[in-house]
C-alpha cells in the first residue's frame, strides 16, 4: 500500500460540493414530508422500529434520553396565550436528513460513516469504534449510539417477538452510533431487482417503511435524478434543489409565497435530502 | 532576592537530591496506597461500564460527550507547561527554570500518559481501538485523515514519546551520578543501564548539549500545536459554542495557565516535603507566579475575545449558547470558572502574595479547579442548547462512574508522580551546578569590573 494509492483513493470518498463533485447518477435518493399532512400519529416511528430491528430500550432508558428512535416525531407547542387542552401544536418528523455534504462524515476518525454514490450517508457498523463525534456534529442530532449491549443483555424484544425481527437487517452490539439509512435493504434488493430486468428502478417501487405507514401519505420517497418521479416534481414545484443554500420561499415578501418547500438547516450547508412542506395555515394565512 | 545561593558546595547538591531517593517516610506509603485505592475505584468504574455498556455514565443520544472528554482536555492541558518549563525557557537561556524544570517535565508525562486513558474510556468499542491508527492493512482501509479526532491521536502519541525522550534525555548525567552513589542493588542496575554508559567526557557532553537542544527545538512547536489539535475538535465542528476561530490560541492559553498552576502546586509540595529550600528558592517561585500571573491575564483576554466575537456575529445560536452558560443550569459552574480563572488570579498581583506559600498553594488549587470547570463548560452548554430545539434544555448529569473515573485518574497521576520522585532524582542536579557556577561566574566579572573601575 503505497501512500499514492492512499490519497488517490481517498479522494474518491470526499467531495466538496454536492452536485458538482459528484454526479447522481442513476440514483439520488430523497424524501419529502408535508407536514400539512401529518397528524403526528407515530406510525412511521413505529413502523421503522418494527423494520430496522431497533431496540424497545423501556421507560427508564428512554427517560434517560437513551431511546433509539431513528425516525422521531417533534412536538413543538403554539406559542400563544391558551393552556394545554387549547393550545395547538405542531409536529415534525425528524430522520437522518442524509446531507450530502454531511457533518458527520468529515469528524469520524475511522471513516466509519461515509457516503454512498446513490446519495446516502452510509453508517458501517463494523467498522465504528464509538467515538461519538459524528453524534457531536449532526445538527440534526439524529444520531442514536448503542449504550447497552440490547441484543443480548437487555431484553429489548421479548423472546416471542425475535420470530418478527427483519433478517435483512443486522442488529446492531454496544458501542456502536447507528441511524436512519433510508431502509438501504429495501433499496438494495429493488436496485438488484431492476438491474436484473436492465432498468433502473421506477417511482413507487420502493418505499419506505415510514412511508408505507404514513396513513397520511405525508412521506413520498423516490429518486431525485428521475424527473418522471414524485419526489422530484415537488421539490421542483417548490424550487428547492439539492445545491442550494437557501429557502425560495423566505426571499418572497411577507404572505407573498405559494412555495412551502424548505430543507432544514439549509444555511450551514449540509445539504440535506428531506424537504419539508410547511404547512398550510402558517404560510397561507 | 537571588535564584540560588552560589555557595552550595557540588557535593552538597548531590547530597540533598540524592537524599529524596532514599527509603520513604511512613507517609509516603500511606499516600501510595490511597492515591492507589482511587485508582483502583477508576478501574472499578471502567471494568462496569465494559461490561455494561457506556449508558452507564449517563450520556444520552443528543448528549454524546461527557467529563471523559472534558477531563481529557485538562489533563492535556496540565502537561504543557512542563514542556514551556523545559523547552522554551531553555531555548531562551531562562536560568531559573533549572531546579525545577524536571518535576514539571515529569508532569507533562504523566498527564499525557493520564489524558490517554480518557480517551480510552471515552469510546464505545475500545476493543476496536486500533482502527483509529493509520496502520497498513490487507483490506486497504484507512482511518479518516480529514478528522481532527485522528490528528489529536497522531498529536498526542507524538507529544508522549517525545516528551519521555526528551525526560530521559536530560536525566542521563544525573542518572550517572545516582548510578556513581548507589550501593548494590537493583536501583544500581537501573541506573547503570539507563546512564548509557555516561562518562562525563568532553565528546559525551557536547553530543548530549546537541541531542537536548534539537529535541527542544522539536518539542516547543509541538507542544503548541498539540494543544490547537485538541481545540481543533471543537473549532473544526459546526456546533454553536465550539465554532470560534480563537479557539486555538485559547486553549494553549488555558493549558498553560492550568500547567503553571500545577506546576506551583507541585513545587510548593516538593519543596516542603524533601526540604528543597536551598533550590527551589522563593525567589524562582515569585517568577513561576507571575508567569503565572501573565498567562491568566492572556487566558482571561481569549476568554473575553470570544465572548465579543460571538456577540458581533450575529450568529444567534451561538449567542443563545453564551447567554444559557451565563443564565441556564450550568451557570454557578460557569460563573465558577469565571471567578476562579480571572478574579482569583489577581492575588497574584500583589507582592506579599507572590511568596505566601500557604496562599499560593491555595491559589494554585483554585486556578486548577477553574481550569476543569472552564473544559467542562466547554462541552456541556453545547449539547445542552445546540442548534436544534429537540435538545434544549436538555440537562445531563454525569452519573457516579464518570466522577469515579475522573477521581480515578487523580489516583493515577498522583501514583505515578510518587513513584517518578523516589526512583529518579526530582531536581536536575548537573543544571543546579551549572547555575551555581553561571552564578560565580557573573560575580567574579562583576567584582572584577568593579576593580577595574578604581
Amino acid at each position: 500500500m503505497s501512500v499514492n494509492n492512499l490519497l488517490e483513493n481517498w479522494s474518491q470518498f470526499r467531495h466538496f460540493h454536492p452536485v458538482d463533485d459528484k454526479p447522481h447518477d442513476p440514483y439520488k435518493w430523497a424524501m419529502s414530508i408535508d407536514l400539512d399532512a401529518c397528524t403526528g400519529c407515530n406510525a412511521c416511528s413505529v413502523a421503522c422500529y418494527a423494520e430496522n430491528n431497533l431496540p424497545v430500550v423501556g421507560k427508564e432508558k428512554y427517560a434517560h434520553g437513551q431511546a433509539m428512535h431513528w425516525m422521531r416525531i417533534e412536538r413543538y407547542w403554539d406559542e400563544d396565550d391558551r393552556d394545554f387542552p387549547d393550545q395547538g401544536a405542531q409536529f415534525l418528523p425528524m430522520m437522518c436528513q442524509q446531507c450530502e455534504a454531511a457533518p458527520c462524515e468529515t469528524v469520524c476518525p475511522v471513516a466509519a460513516t461515509n457516503h454512498t454514490a446513490d446519495g446516502l450517508n452510509s453508517q458501517v457498523y463494523n467498522r465504528c469504534i464509538g467515538s461519538r463525534y459524528c453524534s457531536a456534529n449532526c445538527p440534526y442530532k439524529v444520531r442514536y449510539f448503542n449504550w447497552y449491549d440490547y441484543p443480548t443483555d437487555d431484553n429489548v424484544w421479548p423472546a416471542e417477538m425475535n420470530q418478527q425481527l427483519n433478517p435483512d437487517v443486522t442488529v446492531r452490539g454496544k458501542g456502536v452510533m447507528e441511524k436512519c439509512t433510508f431502509c438501504v435493504q429495501r433499496l438494495h434488493a429493488a436496485k438488484g431487482a431492476a438491474r436484473s430486468e436492465g432498468r433502473i428502478v421506477r417511482d413507487g417501487e420502493v418505499q419506505t417503511a415510514c412511508q408505507q405507514a404514513c396513513p397520511a401519505s405525508a412521506i413520498s420517497f423516490g429518486n431525485l435524478v428521475d424527473p418522471e418521479s414524485r419526489v422530484h416534481k415537488q421539490w421542483k414545484a417548490q424550487q428547492v434543489e439539492l445545491d442550494k443554500e437557501e429557502q425560495t420561499k423566505d426571499k418572497k415578501e411577507e404572505g407573498g409565497s405559494e412555495l412551502r418547500g424548505y430543507r432544514i438547516f439549509e444555511e450551514l450547508r449540509p445539504y440535506p435530502s428531506v424537504m419539508y412542506l410547511e404547512r398550510v395555515r402558517e404560510s397561507a394565512v | 532576592m537571588k535564584d540560588i545561593r552560589e555557595d552550595i558546595a557540588w557535593a552538597k547538591i548531590n547530597q540533598d537530591v540524592l537524599k529524596s531517593l532514599e527509603n520513604p517516610r511512613k507517609l509516603y506509603w500511606v499516600i501510595l496506597f490511597c492515591a492507589l485505592a482511587a485508582f483502583g475505584v477508576g478501574i472499578g468504574c471502567e471494568v462496569y461500564q465494559y461490561q455494561t455498556g457506556l449508558g452507564v455514565a449517563n450520556l444520552n443520544n443528543p448528549y454524546a460527550w461527557g467529563l471523559y472528554i472534558s477531563t481529557f482536555i485538562f489533563w492535556i492541558g496540565m502537561s504543557h507547561s512542563g514542556t514551556l518549563l523545559s523547552a522554551i525557557l531553555h531555548l531562551m537561556h531562562a536560568d531559573w527554570r533549572k531546579p525545577i524544570y524536571r518535576f514539571a517535565e515529569a508532569m507533562t508525562t504523566f498527564s499525557l500518559m493520564t489524558a490517554g486513558l480518557f480517551v480510552m474510556v471515552h469510546i464505545g468499542r475500545l476493543w476496536q481501538f486500533y482502527y483509529s491508527l493509520p496502520y497498513p492493512s490487507e483490506r486497504g482501509i484507512w482511518p479518516n485523515f480529514q478528522s481532527p479526532l485522528l490528528w489529536d491521536a497522531m498529536a498526542i502519541f507524538t507529544y508522549l514519546s517525545s516528551s519521555i525522550l526528551f525526560l530521559y534525555v536530560g536525566m542521563i548525567p544525573d542518572l550517572a551520578i545516582c548510578r556513581d552513589n548507589m550501593h548494590e542493588g537493583w536501583r544500581k542496575k537501573l541506573y547503570t543501564l539507563l546512564s548509557l554508559g555516561w562518562e562525563g567526557t568532553d565528546r559525551q557532553w557536547r553530543n548530549f548539549r546537541v541531542t537536548y537542544l534539537t529535541i527542544a527545538c522539536f518539542l516547543s512547536p509541538l507542544a503548541v500545536s498539540v494543544h490547537s489539535i485538541v481545540a481543533s475538535d471543537f473549532a473544526m465542528s459546526q456546533q454553536p459554542g465550539w465554532h470560534v476561530t480563537s479557539f486555538p490560541p485559547y486553549f494553549v492559553a488555558g493549558a498553560l495557565y492550568s500547567g503553571c498552576s500545577g506546576i506551583i502546586t507541585l513545587f510548593i509540595i516538593l519543596r516542603y516535603v524533601f526540604k528543597f529550600e536551598e533550590y527551589m528558592t522563593k525567589s524562582i517561585l515569585k517568577k513561576i507566579v507571575r508567569l503565572t500571573f501573565a498567562i491568566s491575564m492572556i487566558w482571561t483576554y481569549l476568554n473575553a475575545v470570544e465572548f465579543a466575537s460571538v456577540w458581533y456575529s450575529n450568529d444567534q445560536a451561538s449567542k443563545d449558547i453564551l447567554i444559557q452558560k451565563a443564565t441556564g443550569t450550568y451557570a454557578p459552574f460557569w460563573w465558577g470558572m469565571i471567578f476562579c480563572g480571572s478574579i482569583v488570579p489577581l492575588t497574584l498581583a500583589f507582592k506579599r502574595a507572590q511568596t505566601n506559600i500557604p496562599v499560593l498553594f491555595a491559589v494554585s488549587l483554585l486556578l486548577n479547579l477553574g481550569m476543569w470547570l472552564e473544559r467542562w463548560m466547554i462541552i456541556a452548554p453545547t449539547f445542552s442548547h445546540g442548534y436544534y430545539p429537540w435538545t434544549w434544555d436538555h440537562d445531563q448529569w454525569p452519573s457516579l462512574i464518570q466522577w469515579g473515573m475522573v477521581f480515578g485518574s487523580f489516583g493515577w497521576f498522583t501514583m505515578l508522580f510518587m513513584v517518578f520522585c523516589k526512583v529518579f532524582p526530582s531536581v536536575s542536579m548537573y543544571e543546579v551546578k551549572e547555575m551555581v557556577y553561571h552564578r560565580s561566574l557573573h560575580l567574579k566579572k562583576s567584582e572584577t569590573a568593579e576593580q577595574g573601575a578604581h
